[in-house]
């Protein structure tokens, strides 16, 4: 191959790769662009899709909210589970987003009305990955960090059962199997199958952090406690599959 | 010149008001019915959708006879600091990193009213 032939060559070699990478690219750029159509066609109205202003909320902003905030998705949702979710989703609320907006005053004390809870519309399978793509991408510019790495230990059952509802009284607001523990916060004994491990540290250490105008305390607790709870979520959700 | 006159003027009016706001009974009452009556319920009778696993009932602020027996600095701390600071439940979590000590004096005015008629403002 003479010198000529052989740069014809490589140009030629040059313009293919190009024109493949670019057509990955843009299928790439499509597939994320359907992801975000569809979150403002579909989702923005019940979720907060990009940070918001903090300040400028009214400290009663949260019993207006109709969803969790997304603008931390990527943070917080393990990947797989998203997908899987977003096709066929379940309750994850047992008294929705906001659950005095659910709630009725009985002679045996107030209890939700399951009436009242809209279930969560699921995405069509062709839309999902796409969708998954833009939640995934929503992450915190700056997130709050651990103070010390998580490494999930073994635990028993019974004592994690016994630090989370009478130690720690999580169970007060959140379900650690399906027939006991609170009705307000979300289930927990999917918890670990759902949620970032750090995620699930970090938002348990320090839940305003995440959320100014979350519902859940901050109960300061030291960092190997609050890992000794992740730890229970683990044991809790392996027990529950 | 007058138009910046007229500025700080309006501002030592308004900005004085607003830093000065008192702690309210109304805004005690928005906050309770969003981080509260979960537990306490939504009429503060003690029984609210959590309590069917609770082995200990929450406080039912209507009960003008208990509540009476706490000053309002005990329910402050029973909220900022939780159960556990008054050796009570630790399912009353502490309250101080939500709200600031304004919010919660205003949640003690809006139990002041639940359980004794209290005006609150």
């Amino acid at each position: 191959m003479n010198k000529t032939r052989r740069c014809l060559h490589d140009y030629r070699i040059a313009c293919v790769t190009v024109i493949a990478l670019t057509g990955i690219t843009f299928g790439a750029a499509a597939g994320a662009a359907d992801g975000e159509q569809y979150l403002q066609a579909h989702c923005a109205d019940c979720h907060t899709l990009d940070a918001p202003d903090v300040a400028q909320l009214a400290a009663t902003e949260r019993a207006e909210r109709k969803g969790p905030q997304l603008h931390y998705a990527g943070n917080k949702f393990r990947k797989d589970w998203l997908r899987a979710w977003l096709v066929a989703p379940t309750r994850i609320r047992p008294g929705g987003s906001f659950p005095p907006d659910h709630t009725v005053v009985t002679d045996e004390g107030d209890v939700i009305d399951a009436t009242t809870l809209a279930d969560h519309p699921s995405v069509p399978a062709d839309s999902v990955d796409a969708v998954v793509a833009s939640l995934m991408s929503r992450r915190l510019q700056d997130p709050p960090t651990l103070a010390e790495p998580y490494e999930p230990k073994t635990g028993t059952l019974m004592l994690g059962r016994m630090d989370f509802n009478k130690f720690k009284g999580c169970g007060a607001c959140h379900r650690d199997a399906t027939d006991s523990g609170g009705l307000s916060g979300p289930e927990l004994y999917t918890a670990w199958h759902r949620l970032q491990a750090d995620f699930i540290v970090s938002y348990t250490a320090d839940p305003i952090a995440w959320d100014p105008h979350s519902m859940m305390p901050n109960r300061h607790l030291k960092e190997s406690d609050v890992h000794k709870l992740a730890d229970y979520l683990k044991l809790v959700a392996e027990q529950e599959q | 010149m007058m138009r910046y006159s007229l500025i700080i003027l309006l501002l030592t009016v308004i900005v004085p008001v607003t830093a000065t706001a008192e702690p309210s009974a109304a805004e005690g009452k928005t906050l309770y019915r969003i981080y509260c009556t979960q537990c306490h319920g939504i009429e503060g009778d003690g029984y609210g959708i959590n309590v069917e696993d609770m082995e200990v009932l929450p406080r039912d602020h209507t009960d003008a006879k208990e509540m009476l027996t706490r000053t309002d600095q005990d329910l402050f701390k029973a909220i900022k600091h939780g159960g556990k600071a008054i050796d009570k439940s630790v399912l009353m979590p502490n309250w101080d990193a939500n709200f600031s000590d304004e919010q919660i004096m205003s949640l003690v005015r809006y139990l002041r009213s639940v359980c004794c008629n209290a005006a609150g403002n």
